[in-house]
C-alpha cells in the first residue's frame, strides 16, 4: 500500500473504531441522550441544522466574526511588529505595556468589550482581533530582527534605502515566523468568536451551543462544536497552504510551523 | 615599516586605527594599518584570525568608521558606502526567494540604476562566471561554489571601481576552493577590476594577488608587502614551480614569527 493512500485510510479506520466504541458504549452503559447523544443523533441534528438551514446563520455569524478579526488583528500586529522592530525608541517606550497586556488573559476583557462595542458583530470582531494580535505581532517584530547580519551589511554596502531593507529583505527573511504568528493567531482566534458569543451573544456557533446547554440538547452542542472544529480546521489549512505558496524557497519552516500548532 | 609606494592609487589607507567597545572595554582592531591598491591591481589582505582583516572590508566598504588614520579612494575620503565599490562575503548571502539573475541585479535595484541596461549587464557577467544557463534557478538548486559565483557577479554588476572580497572561498571544500581560485582569476583578468581580496590561506594569496599585505595579530598593523611576479594567467603547474614555493615559505615563516613573539 502506497503511503498516500496509508495517510488516508490510516486515521479513517481510527474514526471508524471511535464512533463504533461511542455507540457501543452507550448502548451498553445505557447512557440517557442527554449526557451523551448516539453518533447518530448527533448527524441527525447536523443534517437538521444545515439542510433545514437553521445554522448557517450562527456558522456565517461565527465565520464573519473570525475572518473580519483575524484580518483586523494580525493587519494591526504586523505594522506595529514592524515599527517595534524598526525603533528601537518604539520598542523601549512601549515594550513593557505590551509584556504586561500580553501576560493577561485576553479573554478576561469579553465582558469588558460586550460593554465598550455592544452585543452585535463589532464586540466579536474586537475580541477575535485582541486575541489574534499577540502571537503575530511577537512573531513579526522578532521574525523581522533575526534578519541574517550579513545580509543587511550587504544592503547597507550596496546603499540599499531603510524602506528597501524593510520590505526587500527583512519581511521575506522573517516569512516564516510571520506565518508561524498566522497559523497561532487562526486556531486563538476562533477560540476568542466563541468566548466572546458564551458572554453575550444572540447569534453564532458558541452561542448555539450555550443555548443547547439550557435545554440539554446535547445532540445540537456536538453539531455545533463539530462545525467549530470544521471552521478551525479549515482556517489552519488555508494558512498552512499560503505558507507553503509564498515561501516556496523554505519549506522546512512550512512544516515546522504545522508541527508546532 | 614598508610604505605603500604605488604613486596613482585607487586606493589608500595611512595608518588606519580602529578601535570598538566591548562589554570588557574598549578593543583596537586596528591600529597603524598602511596599504594602497592600484588601479586593476589584485590585493590580498593576508593575517592570522581575527586580525582584523573583515574590519578593514568594512572600513573601506564604508560600513565602520575608522577611529584614526585616513581611507581614500579615488582621492576622495571614504565616509559612507559608495556605489563604485563591489562587495563579497565569505558566505553567497543570496537571497533565497528571487532566482540568479534577480540576485545579480540587487546593485542596480538598491542604488536605482537603469534596470535594463543592467540586466544586459548581469546576463554579460553569468555568462562570464559560467551561470548563463543557471539564470532562473533559485539558490538552493544551486551548489556552494555556484552560489559563490552568483555572488561574484552580483558584486561586479554595477561595474564598480573597486571589488572587496572577504574570504569568499573559505566555506567552500578543498576541491571546488582550487577552482575557485582559478575562476576568479579568469574572471579578474576578462573584467580588468581592482580587487582587494581578504583571505588568511597563503597559497590562495600568492597564485591570486599582484601584491600582498601582511597583517599583524589583533590590533591589525601592517608589517609587510610582497609583490609576487609570478606570470599570468597561473595554473596549477604555478603552484608546483619553485618561486610559488618560495613565496609561500617566505610567508609562513613571517608567520611563526609572528606566533612567536604574540
Amino acid at each position: 500500500m502506497n503511503e498516500k493512500l496509508k495517510s488516508v485510510l490510516y486515521p479513517l479506520a481510527t474514526f471508524v473504531v471511535l464512533v463504533a466504541l461511542w455507540e457501543t458504549s452507550i448502548r451498553v452503559f445505557k447512557v440517557p441522550n442527554f449526557i451523551l447523544p448516539t453518533p447518530y443523533a448527533v448527524l441527525e441534528a447536523l443534517q437538521r441544522g444545515y439542510v433545514e438551514g437553521l445554522f448557517w446563520k450562527h456558522f456565517f455569524f461565527t465565520l464573519q466574526s473570525m475572518v473580519f478579526g483575524y484580518v483586523l488583528g494580525c493587519s494591526l500586529a504586523f505594522l506595529l511588529g514592524c515599527l517595534f522592530a524598526e525603533s528601537r525608541a518604539v520598542e523601549q517606550m512601549f515594550l513593557p505595556f505590551v509584556v504586561a497586556l500580553q501576560s493577561m488573559p485576553k479573554v478576561a476583557l469579553a465582558p469588558l468589550i460586550i460593554v465598550w462595542f455592544g452585543f452585535g458583530l463589532e464586540s466579536k470582531v474586537v475580541m477575535v482581533a485582541l486575541v489574534c494580535f499577540f502571537p503575530m505581532f511577537i512573531n513579526t517584530a522578532v521574525g523581522l530582527k533575526q534578519t541574517n547580519p550579513a545580509l543587511l551589511d550587504l544592503m547597507h554596502a550596496f546603499s540599499a534605502s531603510p524602506w528597501h531593507i524593510l520590505t526587500r529583505i527583512k519581511i521575506p527573511s522573517a516569512a516564516g515566523h510571520i506565518f508561524a504568528g498566522l497559523q497561532i493567531s487562526i486556531v486563538l482566534g476562533l477560540i476568542g468568536a466563541v468566548v466572546a458569543e458564551f458572554v453575550s451573544s444572540t447569534r453564532g456557533l458558541g452561542y448555539l451551543i450555550s443555548a443547547a446547554a439550557v435545554n440539554l440538547e446535547t445532540n445540537t452542542m456536538f453539531a455545533a462544536l463539530i462545525s467549530l472544529a470544521v471552521l478551525g480546521v479549515a482556517g489552519s489549512l488555508t494558512i498552512r497552504f499560503l505558507h507553503s505558496r509564498i515561501v516556496f524557497w523554505d519549506k522546512g519552516s512550512a512544516s515546522q510551523t504545522a508541527a508546532v500548532e | 615599516m614598508t610604505r605603500p609606494t604605488v604613486t596613482q592609487a585607487l586606493f589608500h589607507a595611512g595608518d588606519l586605527a580602529l578601535t570598538y567597545t566591548s562589554s570588557r572595554g574598549p578593543v583596537k582592531a586596528l591600529e597603524g594599518l598602511s596599504a594602497a591598491l592600484g588601479q586593476g591591481e589584485f590585493l590580498s589582505v593576508l593575517g592570522p584570525s581575527g586580525c582584523g582583516k573583515s574590519t578593514l572590508l568594512k572600513v573601506v566598504a564604508g560600513l565602520l568608521k575608522p577611529s584614526g588614520g585616513t581611507v581614500t579612494l579615488r582621492g576622495a575620503p571614504i565616509t559612507g558606502p559608495r556605489p563604485d565599490v563591489g562587495i563579497v562575503f565569505q558566505q553567497p548571502t543570496l537571497l533565497p526567494w528571487q532566482t540568479t539573475l534577480d540576485n545579480v541585479l540587487l546593485p542596480i535595484r538598491t542604488l536605482g540604476l537603469d534596470l535594463a541596461a543592467g540586466r544586459a549587464r548581469a546576463t554579460e557577467l553569468l555568462k562570464l562566471v559560467g551561470l548563463d544557463k543557471f539564470s532562473s534557478h533559485y539558490p538552493n538548486e544551486l551548489s556552494g561554489g555556484m552560489q559563490q559565483r552568483v555572488g561574484i557577479a552580483r558584486g561586479l554588476v554595477h561595474d564598480p571601481a573597486l571589488l572587496l572580497m572577504d574570504e569568499p572561498f573559505a566555506a567552500l571544500d578543498a576541491m571546488t576552493r582550487e577552482h575557485m581560485m582559478m575562476e576568479l582569476q579568469r574572471i579578474w583578468m576578462a573584467a580588468g577590476k581592482s580587487v582587494m581580496f581578504i583571505t588568511h590561506s597563503i597559497p590562495e594569496a600568492v597564485f591570486l594577488s599582484d601584491r600582498i599585505v601582511v597583517l599583524s595579530a589583533r590590533p591589525g598593523r601592517t608589517i609587510r608587502e610582497i609583490e609576487v611576479g609570478l606570470p599570468r594567467p597561473r595554473t596549477l603547474e604555478t603552484m608546483a614551480e619553485r618561486r610559488f614555493a618560495d613565496h609561500c615559505n617566505e610567508l609562513r615563516a613571517l608567520f611563526s614569527e609572528l606566533v612567536k613573539f604574540d
